[in-house]
C-alpha cells in the first residue's frame, strides 16, 4: 500500500476550447479528509468529474499507487465512488432498490452485509425502504446518495457539494456522518461551499480559484487564512 | 352488427394485438435503456418467422449463417478497438464472444436442421440463432454511438433495417414463407372456434409479460436496465455499464422478436419485408405509450389489433391508413399535453 | 460567400451541365441525371428541415406524391395546361404541410420523425385507395411540358427544365439561409426554447421551414409527372421517403449544395449496385439496400456531417461578410432617463410542489445603474431570474416592467419590451460566424419575410441589421473576430458574444446570468470594464452572479438571497461586512 491514496498531478480539463482546470496538484493520505473549496466555477465538480473518469482530462491520477483504472465501472470496482452535486438518485425507484444498486458491483453476500450495516447507520432510510426515492425529502435524498455510495464498499468518496441545498442544521447532520465515515477507514474527498464547516472536520485544505490551487495546507490553518475570505468574498477593492 | 362476427374479429384482433403488444414492449425496452428507437424490431419477427418455417421443411436456416457473418464482423471490430490493448483476456473473450458461440449455434442448427426434430425444438433452436443477433447489431453498429443523439441513433436504426431487410432478402429470397404451427387442432369457445395457435400467443404473451415484469421488479440485473433508463449517470456511477445494459436490451428485445416470429409465423405468410410493417404497428402502440410506458404500450396494442381487425372486415382497402392514422390524433394530444420546454 | 477556388470548379460543373445532353452521352446517364435533379429537389428541402432545423422527416416522399398526382388530375382530367398547375401543386404541398406541420412540430425531438413514418405510409396507402388516383394503376398520359408549339418530351429536353428548377431551388435556399429568416431557422438547432430569448418565434420558424420543405417536395413530384407522363403510388412511399433521407444524411445535412452531391451519390450508386450486384451474387433483387442501410450506420459512425464538407475541404474558402456602410440605421428606442425604476420585483414568489424557491423577494433595478442579485447556490437567484424573463412563471406576487406587470407575457414578448439576457450555458450557434450570433439578437428589429428574402428583396433591410451587429461587436470589442465560427471562441468572448447579441436587441435592460462562472481572472477583469463602459453609455444591468470578488467594485447596489429569501441588500461594502452575508457564503457560525 502507498502513502497516498490518491495523487493528481498537473491535472488539465478542457471543455471544448476552454481550459477550466490549469494544472491542479493534490494528494492525500489514506483515512483522511480532504477539503477543497473555493467559488463557483472555479473548477471543483470538474475535478472531481475527471478523477471519477465522468470527463477526459491530461495530467496523471495516481490511485493507491498506480495509474488510476481506465473505465468508470473498473474505478468504482476499485472503490472510488462519486456522489455527484445532483446526486443522480433513482427517483422512480424504492430507497431498497436504489441502495441495493449501489452495491451492484459486489457479491449477493457482500451486498447484504453491506446493507445492514447501512440501514443501521441511516435508520430513516430504514423507515422508508419502499418509499420512492423521488418522494424523500432534500435532507434524506443526500442520505440516500450517501447510503448508495457506501454500498459499493468505497476506500476513496468523493463527496460533491453534499450540504447544497440544505438547511442549516440538516447540513451539520450530513458533516457529521461523513466524519464519522472517516473512523470507518474510507478517505474523503470533500467539495464544499460551506468552507468553514468542511474545513472544521478536515485534515487537509485546498482553496481552488479559477482551475488553480491558491493555498493549500492543514485545514486548521487554512479556516483562518485570510486568502480564504478574499476568494469567497473578493478582494478589498 | 351481428356478434358473432364481432367476436370473431375480438378474437382475431387480441391475436395479432398480442404479437403487437410483444414487440411495442420491446421498442420501449431498448428505448427506455438505451434511447435507440428500434426499426428493425420487426426484422427479428420476420427472421424468427423464416427461421422456423425453413426448419419445418427441413432445410437448413440461412439465419444460422447471417449470426456466423455478424459475428465476425463484430469479432474484428472488436480486434480493432483493442488494437493498443491486446492481452489474453481480452483476446479470449472476443473469440469465444464473436466466433465460438455464433459458431456453436452454427453447428447445432446444421446437425438439427435435417433431423425434423419435434416443433418446441425448432421452436427453441430458432430462438437460439436469432437471440445473439441483439448482440452484434448493438455491437456493429450502435456501441461505436453511445454519446449520439436520439436522432442520429434513430438514422441509424432506419440503417440497419434497410441493411436487415435486405439481408432477409438475400437468404430468404423474395418468396413468402409460412411456419407450421406449433401444435395443430382447435376447439370452441361456445360458437367460437379457437386455434391451438392463438392460444399459444396468447399464453406466451402472457408468459413474456409476467418474466419480464419479474425480470425488471426482482432481478440486479433488471433494476440495473431499470436505473439506466431512469437516470444514466446514475447507473454509471453505480457501477453499471453501458455497454451491459445495451447488450441485455438488445439481445431481450430480439429473443421477443423471435417468439414473435415464432407465433406469428404459422398464421400469417411472411416475406422478407413484412417485419418492417408488423414493426411499425408496434411502434403505433409504443408512440401510444410516450415510448415509456409498458402497462400502456401492452394495452395500445391490443386495441391496434382490435382496430386493424374490424377495419379490414369493414373497410379492408383502408386497413393500413387508419391504422397508420391512429398515431396522429396522439400525436396531437402529446403535442398538446407536453409541454414546449420539454426538449433533449 | 464563395471565392476564386470554389467559384471556378462551380462554373465547371455548370459549364458541364449544359452541355452534357448535346454530347454522345448514352439517353441512359441522361435519364439518370433527371432522376438525380429530381431527387436532388426534395434533399435541398430536407436540408433545410433536417440540416439546418434540425427536424427529421421521413414523409417527404408524401409530398412528392401530392405535387404529382395535383397536375397528373388536373391535366388529364380537367384539361388545365402543365404550367398552370405548376402554383396549383406547390400550394397543395403547402396546404398539405401546414396541418401536418401544425401537429407534428411542437413535438419534441423523436417523436417528429416517428410522426413523419407513420403519416408518410399512411398517405401512401391512401394514394392507392382513391379512385380519383386511379388507385394502384395510378394515372397515365400526363401532358409534357411545352413552350409554344416546343414539348419537352425527351430525356434531353426536359433534362433542362429540372435542372434550370434544381439550380433556381438551391439558389433560393441559399439565399434564405443567408437572411433574417434563415438566421432563425439556423437557430432552430440550439435547441430548446433559448431562440425565443432573443426574439425568434421557435414554433413560427419550424412551421416555415416544414412547409418549405413539402412545397420543394411537391416541386419534385409535379416535374416527376411531367417527366414520366404516368404515375403510380410506388415513388412516393415510405421506402423512397428513407432513400431521400439517406441522400441528405450522405451529402451533409446542413449544405444545400450537399444536397445535390448526396442525390447524386446515391442515385448514381444504386445505378452501379443493380447493374454489378446479380453478376456478383447470380440473381436479380435490390440488394442496394444492405449497402445503403451499411452505408447510413457507417456514415453516422465516422463523418456525422455528410460527405459534402469532406468535399468542400479541398477547396478551402474564406468567407467574410461585407459590412455595407451607406447601410440605413435601424430604428432605436427612447432611453429612460437616468433613475427612473425599470424592473420592480414585488414580492415575487415561486413555488415547486412544497418547496419554497423564491420567498417573497423584492428589489429594483432603476436606469442607468448596475445592481447585482447574488447568494450562493441553491439560494433561488437562477429562479428569480428565470420569473423576470418569463421562463418560469410566479407563484405570488409581481413583476413590473417600466410600471407594466410582465406576468404572463413570453420571453419572446419580454424580449421585444426591451428586456435582453444572456445565459449562464451560453447559447451560441458555434456553426455560424460571429457576426451572424450577433445579428439573431436583432431578429425583431427587421421585418423581411421569407420570399423577400428568397428574391433577395430584403437587402437593405438585411444590411442594416449587419450593420447593426457589426456595431454591436465593436461596442463589445469582437470586431476582429466576426468572421470565425462562434464556435472557435473561448468562454469568456462567447460570454461577450451572448452580450452583444443582447445589445442588438436594443434593450433598455440587460439580464445577466453569471456572466462571469468559469472565466479566468484577466477575462474576468475585461468583463468588468466593458460592463462599466456600458453603464457609462446609459445601458442598465441586472446580473446574477456567484462570485462576490467580480460584483464587489462592480455593482450600484447589490441584493443577496439565501434558501429563496432576501437576507441583505444596499452597497456592495456594506452587504460585505454583513455577518448574515457572510454566514451565507462561508457557513459555520451563523
Amino acid at each position: 500500500m502507498s502513502d497516498r491514496l490518491l495523487r493528481v498531478e498537473n491535472l488539465h480539463v478542457s471543455y471544448g476550447k476552454a481550459e477550466v482546470l490549469h494544472g491542479i496538484s493534490l494528494a492525500m493520505k489514506p483515512g483522511s479528509i480532504v477539503a477543497v473549496i473555493g467559488a463557483n466555477g472555479a473548477g471543483k465538480t470538474t475535478m472531481l468529474n475527471a478523477i471519477m473518469g465522468l470527463i477526459p482530462s491530461r495530467g496523471s491520477i495516481e490511485y493507491d499507487g498506480a495509474p488510476v483504472p481506465r473505465s468508470i465501472e473498473a474505478r468504482v470496482a476499485a472503490g472510488l465512488c462519486l456522489v455527484p452535486e445532483k446526486r443522480e438518485l433513482f427517483s422512480s425507484m424504492s430507497v431498497e432498490d436504489n441502495i441495493m444498486l449501489g452495491g451492484f458491483l459486489r457479491s449477493p453476500s457482500e451486498r447484504a452485509e453491506i446493507q445492514a450495516d447501512v440501514y443501521q447507520r441511516f435508520p430513516r432510510l430504514a423507515e422508508r425502504r419502499k418509499q420512492l426515492a423521488g418522494t424523500l425529502s432534500g435532507g434524506e435524498r443526500q442520505m440516500l446518495a450517501l447510503a448508495r455510495a457506501l454500498m459499493s464498499k468505497p476506500r476513496l468518496l468523493l463527496l460533491d457539494e453534499p450540504s447544497l441545498g440544505l438547511a442549516p442544521k440538516i447540513v451539520i447532520d450530513i458533516l457529521n456522518i461523513v466524519a464519522e465515515l472517516r473512523n470507518t477507514g474510507v478517505s474523503i474527498l470533500l467539495v464544499e461551499q460551506n468552507a468553514r464547516a468542511a474545513l472544521e472536520i478536515a485534515d487537509e485544505g485546498y482553496l481552488v480559484e479559477l482551475g488553480e490551487v491558491r493555498k493549500s495546507g492543514p485545514a486548521a490553518e487554512l479556516a483562518v487564512d485570510p486568502a480564504l475570505m478574499e476568494g469567497y468574498l473578493g478582494r478589498n477593492a | 352488427m351481428d356478434f358473432t362476427i364481432a367476436a370473431f374479429l375480438i378474437q382475431d384482433g387480441l391475436t395479432s394485438g398480442a404479437i403487437y403488444a410483444l414487440l411495442g414492449l420491446a421498442l420501449v425496452l431498448v428505448f427506455s435503456v438505451t434511447r435507440v428507437i428500434f426499426i428493425p424490431q420487426g426484422e427479428f419477427v420476420a427472421y424468427g418467422a423464416m427461421t422456423l418455417s425453413l426448419l419445418d421443411s427441413g432445410k437448413f436456416p440461412a439465419t444460422a449463417t447471417l449470426l456466423l457473418v455478424f459475428g465476425v464482423l463484430a469479432f474484428l471490430l472488436d480486434l480493432w478497438d483493442n488494437r493498443a490493448r491486446l492481452n489474453a483476456p481480452v483476446l479470449l473473450r472476443n473469440v469465444g464472444l464473436n466466433l465460438v458461440l455464433p459458431g456453436v449455434i452454427y453447428t447445432l442448427a446444421l446437425v438439427l436442421a435435417p433431423m425434423q426434430a419435434g416443433p418446441f425444438v425448432k421452436a427453441l433452436l430458432t430462438i437460439v440463432i436469432i437471440a445473439p443477433m441483439g448482440l452484434y447489431i448493438y455491437r456493429i453498429a450502435y456501441k461505436p454511438l453511445a454519446d449520439a443523439s436520439v436522432l442520429v441513433l434513430l438514422i441509424v436504426s432506419v440503417g440497419v433495417h434497410l441493411a436487415m431487410m435486405g439481408l432477409g432478402l438475400v437468404f430468404f429470397g423474395a418468396e413468402g414463407l409460412r411456419a407450421r404451427p406449433l401444435s395443430t387442432g382447435s376447439f370452441s369457445l361456445g360458437f367460437l372456434p379457437i386455434s391451438a395457435q392463438s392460444l399459444w400467443i396468447y399464453g406466451s404473451t402472457i408468459a413474456i409479460i409476467v418474466g419480464l415484469y419479474l425480470f425488471f421488479e426482482k432481478t440486479l440485473l433488471g433494476k440495473a436496465l431499470r436505473a439506466t433508463a431512469v437516470n444514466r449517470l446514475g447507473a454509471r456511477l453505480v457501477g453499471v455499464r453501458t455497454q451491459l445494459t445495451g447488450v441485455t436490451a438488445f439481445v431481450l428485445a430480439a429473443t421477443v422478436g423471435a417468439i414473435s416470429g415464432i407465433l406469428i409465423g404459422p398464421i400469417t405468410t411472411i416475406y422478407y419485408d413484412t417485419g418492417f410493417i408488423i414493426g411499425l404497428k408496434g411502434f403505433v402502440a409504443a408512440i401510444i405509450g410516450g415510448l415509456a410506458s409498458f402497462p400502456i404500450t401492452a394495452i395500445a396494442a391490443i386495441g391496434v389489433g382490435i382496430v386493424e381487425s374490424f377495419t379490414s372486415f369493414y373497410a379492408s382497402a383502408f386497413k393500413e391508413i387508419i391504422v397508420f392514422s391512429l398515431i396522429i390524433p396522439v400525436l396531437i394530444w402529446l403535442s398538446i399535453t407536453v409541454s414546449v420546454h420539454e426538449d433533449e | 460567400m464563395s471565392s476564386s477556388r470554389r467559384f471556378i470548379p462551380a462554373l465547371v460543373v455548370l459549364v458541364l451541365l449544359a452541355v452534357l445532353p448535346q454530347l454522345p452521352v448514352p439517353p441512359f446517364w441522361i435519364t439518370l441525371l433527371n432522376n438525380i435533379g429530381i431527387a436532388s429537389l426534395v434533399a435541398i428541402g430536407l436540408v433545410l428541415l433536417t440540416g439546418v432545423g434540425g427536424l427529421t422527416s421521413f414523409g417527404q416522399a408524401a409530398f412528392c406524391g401530392f405535387g404529382a398526382y395535383t397536375t397528373a388530375v388536373l391535366t388529364t382530367a380537367y384539361g388545365f395546361s402543365p404550367w398552370m398547375t405548376l402554383p396549383l401543386s406547390l400550394a397543395v404541398g403547402a396546404l398539405i404541410a401546414l396541418p401536418l406541420g401544425l401537429i407534428t412540430v411542437r413535438l419534441s425531438g423523436h417523436f417528429l420523425p416517428l410522426g413523419t413514418l407513420a403519416w408518410g405510409i399512411a398517405l401512401y396507402y391512401l394514394f392507392g385507395q382513391i379512385d380519383l388516383l386511379g388507385r394502384h394503376d395510378g394515372i397515365a398520359g400526363i401532358p409534357p411540358l411545352s413552350i409554344g408549339d416546343y414539348r419537352f418530351m425527351s430525356g434531353s429536353s426536359i433534362y433542362y427544365v429540372i435542372w434550370t428548377f434544381v439550380i433556381l431551388t438551391a439558389l433560393a435556399a441559399q439565399n434564405l439561409l443567408d437572411s433574417r429568416v434563415g438566421r432563425a431557422i439556423r437557430a432552430l438547432r440550439g435547441g430548446g426554447q433559448a431562440p425565443e430569448a432573443f426574439g425568434v418565434n421557435v414554433a413560427r420558424a419550424k412551421l416555415t421551414v416544414f412547409v418549405l420543405a413539402g412545397v420543394t417536395a411537391a416541386l419534385a413530384g409535379w416535374l416527376y409527372a411531367h417527366m414520366q407522363r404516368a404515375i403510380n403510388p410506388t415513388p412516393f412511399s415510405i421506402s423512397m421517403g428513407i432513400e431521400y433521407l439517406l441522400m441528405a444524411v450522405i451529402g451533409g445535412a446542413g449544405y444545400v449544395w450537399g444536397a445535390i452531391f448526396g442525390a447524386s451519390l446515391v442515385l448514381v450508386l444504386k445505378e452501379l449496385l443493380q447493374r454489378l450486384l446479380p453478376d456478383l451474387i447470380g440473381t436479380t433483387a435490390n440488394f442496394e439496400m444492405i449497402v445503403f442501410g451499411a452505408l447510413l450506420v457507417v456514415i453516422l459512425q465516422f463523418a456525422r456531417d455528410g460527405l459534402w464538407p469532406v468535399v468542400l475541404r479541398f477547396f478551402p474558402s474564406k468567407s467574410s461578410h461585407r459590412i455595407r456602410g451607406d447601410a440605413p440605421a435601424l430604428g432605436k428606442r427612447e432611453a429612460p432617463s437616468p433613475g427612473t425604476p425599470l424592473i420592480r420585483v414585488e414580492k415575487a414568489r415561486k413555488t415547486f410542489g412544497g418547496l419554497v424557491a423564491v420567498n417573497d423577494v423584492s428589489f429594483e433595478v432603476k436606469a442607468g445603474q448596475i445592481v447585482g442579485l447574488i447568494g450562493p447556490n441553491g439560494a433561488g437567484k437562477s429562479t428569480t431570474f428565470d420569473l423576470i424573463t418569463g421562463m418560469n412563471s410566479l407563484s405570488g406576487g409581481q413583476i413590473l416592467f417600466e410600471g407594466k406587470p410582465l406576468t404572463g407575457r413570453s420571453p419572446r414578448d419580454i424580449a421585444r419590451q426591451g428586456v435582453a439576457r444572456t445565459f449562464q450555458h451560453p447559447k451560441i450557434l458555434p456553426g455560424m460566424s460571429v457576426l451572424e450570433n450577433v445579428a439573431l439578437g436583432a431578429h425583431q428589429r427587421g421585418t423581411g419575410g421569407v420570399l423577400q428574402s428568397i428574391l433577395r428583396l430584403e437587402r437593405t433591410e438585411e444590411a442594416a441589421l449587419m450593420a447593426e451587429a457589426m456595431r454591436q461587436l465593436e461596442r463589445v470589442g469582437l470586431a476582429e473576430f466576426k468572421d470565425r465560427p462562434a464556435g472557435d471562441l473561448a468562454l469568456g468572448q462567447v460570454r461577450i458574444l451572448e452580450i452583444a447579441r443582447a445589445l442588438a436587441l436594443d434593450p433598455v435592460v440587460l439580464l445577466l446570468d453569471e456572466p462571469a462562472a468559469g472565466l479566468r481572472y484577466g477575462e474576468k477583469q475585461e468583463l468588468a470594464a466593458l460592463l462599466k463602459k456600458l453603464r457609462g453609455e446609459g445601458m442598465s444591468i441586472l446580473l446574477v452572479e456567484h462570485d462576490m470578488s467580480f460584483v464587489m467594485g462592480l455593482v450600484d447596489h447589490l441584493v443577496v438571497l439565501d434558501f429563496g429569501t432576501r437576507i441583505a441588500d444596499g452597497k456592495p461594502q456594506e452587504v460585505r461586512e454583513n455577518p448574515a452575508v457572510i454566514a451565507a457564503y462561508l457557513g459555520g457560525t451563523a
